[in-house]
């Protein structure tokens, strides 16, 4: 036992120590908070340009009604031809001419937005959206249909979510919230296990290459070296895991205070939601009156509130480890049955296969997370570590969940015994062409 | 007093059988050379020994009890091809392996650092691996190897890579090993260093040992009964003066002198040699060739394979 401890120390040490380690957890959450925080900065960045457009309105319905944004500016001309501005188009404040003709009432292609650039996909669609409304609203009042009734005709549904759970609470939830989480927590646990169980797998041919291990384990035992580097390596990927939560963290609220201080001051906002929470009764969620955009925004601080982080981060730290432990074993079977990286290709596959599979029925799990596909995927083992992550923000039922981790434990078990079998030949193979053929005579050895 | 035993083993692997029923026992506080020409079952018998590996039939004692996990740690070993981990440095990777043979941290370090003084190394305990030449790479490993003061050494080609200062250091380390206690299994292709250094020696040839014993009887078991007279005088004179039990295999001139070798052929002794010649010339040197280990092995091992 003291030498598997060791083993696992010299593993984490060796690999927490390197300088790509510590680059690795800087990048990583400067990529995370980059990916939030950019977004955010080019939406507040929006094009400041002031642009001017000139229309010549031939039909002479849109005069005045193509709405003017803080950006886009229209101005109408009356008398002007299309060639004449051309001329002179280099030299006029111009961004570009709109012409309509009069057959616009009937015939969609009869405007033409000419400029020498090609205008921007916003101011297009803006142009476009403006008309289109104008072009009903005159059909609706020359149907007889008046302005008022136009206004109050519009409207808009934003469906808010609520949960009864089985214990008889309320909770509001948002299947976009749900999404985003499922996804995340999928996407981290495949790219954790392809990561660090490729680690391992390296770990396993840089001893074999370098000849140490026959003086490792003429000290101790071979399933001791796999085992420790196993666990090792799951440490490492844990504490990595940590540090980015923590650095992202910051990250976010350092930037957040720093740019948008705005944002980390408690607003009215988040007063209105503390109570609502507080309180959260439905009455009060019904009766609430606000804005609409407030009301989106409340809506998801609540479901992300509503989502049980304890299950949520337990059972990723389960299932992370679980499948890493069932690929990290068969990552280091396949580094002791070949003598360098190259030769890794024929014994990957049916490795990848199985991951791959899980992040494609991820995409549709997240659509649907109680279907049958959602159901079976998510209890085998090979696949369930990615898909049940992702139907657990969805809420699943706890026989489901028991089963699928006892199944994953069962199977973890299994292929660690089974790789022990391969490595404790394949370390001491060398110069050898191994196929499957092999690989099974080493499982039948004797120990 | 017997310190190793192996009684037996058998070892099959797919396609073959890597030991047939060898049986060697080695005394305590002594060198065994353990010979074999290349893929004979050196190397597997010594994973056995080490617990590497399991033989399939036979068993192994140590003190007169079977080999149990634990003992690991009284035995030090050094195999043929060997390595380090390239991206760590000299002293963590000494004092790592030292802790796995169950030495504790305070122990090893004190140990670690009077060897490395005796070698002149010390400078190199922060450096990596990767940054050594072979030879320097091969003491490290050697200190590593005899740091836990383990019963029994077991060192496979130990000489390889090491120039000839270096070798011969190597050398006066393993006499003195034997010297404070220590029995050495030693396995190399090298019959000089046979001689030099082992008390014992074993044959193994295609999966059989062939040959065992002290190594001082063997040689004497392969004597021819070929002398080696160097002398004044007329080397014909000499010649007519034998009678039909020797046979006169060789001669040539010595530093001005000449030198026969004459066999023995049967019924005779030295002395009656020594009597018929005396009186033909004046003898400077008279000894018996002995075989050297190298001529040994050849022999045997093509004899056995008639």
């Amino acid at each position: 036992m003291n030498k598997i401890k060791l083993i696992i120390s010299r593993e984490y040490l060796t690999r927490v120590k390197k300088k790509s380690f510590l680059v690795m957890t800087i990048l990583g959450p400067i990529l995370f908070a980059a990916m939030m925080i950019v977004p955010a900065w080019i939406a507040s960045r929006e094009d400041t340009e002031v642009r001017t457009i000139a229309v010549i309105d031939s039909s002479g319905i849109f005069v005045d009604r193509i709405t003017n944004t803080d950006y886009i500016k229209f101005e109408y001309l009356e008398n002007k031809s299309v060639n004449s501005l051309k001329k002179n188009f280099l030299e006029s404040k111009y961004y570009a001419v709109l012409h309509i003709l009069p057959s616009i009432t009937y015939e969609p292609t009869a405007v033409h937005l000419f400029s020498n650039k090609q205008p921007s996909f916003s101011i297009k669609s803006h142009i476009a959206n403006s008309m289109e409304q104008e072009l009903r609203n005159q059909k609706l009042r020359a149907n007889g249909i008046d302005e008022n009734v136009l206004k109050s005709i519009k409207s808009d549904v934003s469906i808010r979510t609520i949960q009864w759970t089985d214990d008889g609470e309320t909770k509001e939830s948002s299947t976009e919230v749900n999404m985003a989480i499922g996804y995340a927590s999928g996407f981290l646990i495949y790219f954790f296990i392809f990561l660090f169980g490729a680690q391992v797998m390296r770990g396993v041919i840089e001893e074999k290459t370098s000849r140490i291990v026959e003086i490792i384990i003429s000290s101790a035992r071979p399933f001791q070296l796999m085992m420790g580097k196993i666990i090792g390596i799951a440490l490492v990927g844990l504490t990595q895991f940590l540090l980015w939560i923590i650095l992202t963290f910051i990250i976010i609220t350092g930037v957040k205070t720093v740019f948008f201080p705005e944002l980390g001051t408690p607003n009215a906002q988040e007063v209105v939601v503390q109570d609502l929470f507080d309180q959260g009764t439905m009455p009060q969620i019904e009766t609430m009156q606000a804005p609409q955009n407030l009301d989106k925004f409340t809506s998801i601080l609540n479901a992300a509130k509503s989502i049980n982080y304890g299950v949520l981060l337990g059972s990723f730290i389960f299932f992370f480890l679980g499948g890493y432990l069932l690929y990290g074993s068969l990552f280091a079977a396949i580094g002791a049955a070949v003598d360098n990286e190259t030769d890794t290709q024929q014994f990957m596959l049916p490795v990848t296969i199985p991951l791959i599979i899980g992040i494609v029925v991820m995409m549709n799990v997240v659509q649907n997370p109680e279907s049958p596909i959602a159901f079976w995927f998510s209890i085998i083992p090979l696949t369930s570590p990615i898909v049940m992550m992702v139907r657990i923000p969805f809420g699943v039922s706890d026989w489901e969940l028991a089963l699928s981790m006892g199944l994953l434990v069962i199977t973890f078990i299994g292929s660690t015994w089974m790789a022990g079998k391969i490595y404790r030949t394949g370390i001491l193979m060398y110069g050898k062409k191994v196929n499957y053929k092999e690989l099974w005579k080493w499982l039948r050895y004797k120990s | 007093m017997i310190l190793l035993e192996t009684q037996n083993i058998e070892k099959k692997f797919i396609n073959h059988l890597a030991l047939d029923d060898v049986s060697i026992s080695i005394p305590e506080n002594s060198i065994y050379g353990l010979l074999g020409p290349n893929g004979a079952g050196k190397t597997t018998l010594i994973r056995i020994i080490n617990r590497i590996t399991a033989p399939d039939k036979g068993a192994v004692l140590l003190n007169g009890r079977p080999l149990q996990a634990n003992d690991v740690n009284m035995i030090g070993y050094l195999p043929e091809e060997r390595g380090l981990y390239k991206k760590m440095k000299v002293g963590e990777q000494a004092l790592y392996l030292a802790q796995l043979k169950g030495l504790s941290k305070k122990d090893a370090l004190k140990k670690l650092k009077y060897w490395f003084e005796k070698f002149e190394i010390q400078a190199w305990w922060d450096k990596k691996v990767e940054e050594l030449s072979k030879g320097m790479a091969q003491k490290v490993q050697f200190i590593t190897t005899i740091l836990h003061e383990p019963k029994l050494l077991i060192f496979d080609e130990p000489f390889s890579g090491f120039d000839p200062i270096n070798a011969n250091m190597l050398k006066q380390e393993i006499l003195e090993l034997r010297k404070k206690g220590s029995t050495i299994i030693f396995s190399t292709h090298n019959m000089g260093s046979v001689e030099e250094l082992c008390d014992n020696i074993t044959l193994i040839n295609k999966s059989k040992n062939i040959l065992e014993g002290k190594i001082d009887d063997v040689r004497k078991k392969y004597k021819s009964n070929i002398y080696e007279i160097s002398f004044n005088g007329n080397t014909e004179k000499l010649e007519s003066s034998l009678n039909n039990h020797y046979e006169l295999i060789d001669h040539k001139k010595v530093n001005g002198n000449n030198a026969v070798k004459i066999k023995l052929l049967h019924e005779t002794n030295e002395n009656e040699l020594l009597s018929l010649i005396l009186p033909a010339v004046e003898i400077i040197s008279f000894k018996e060739i002995i075989p050297n280990m190298n001529d040994i092995f050849i022999k045997v091992v093509n004899e056995y394979k008639n």
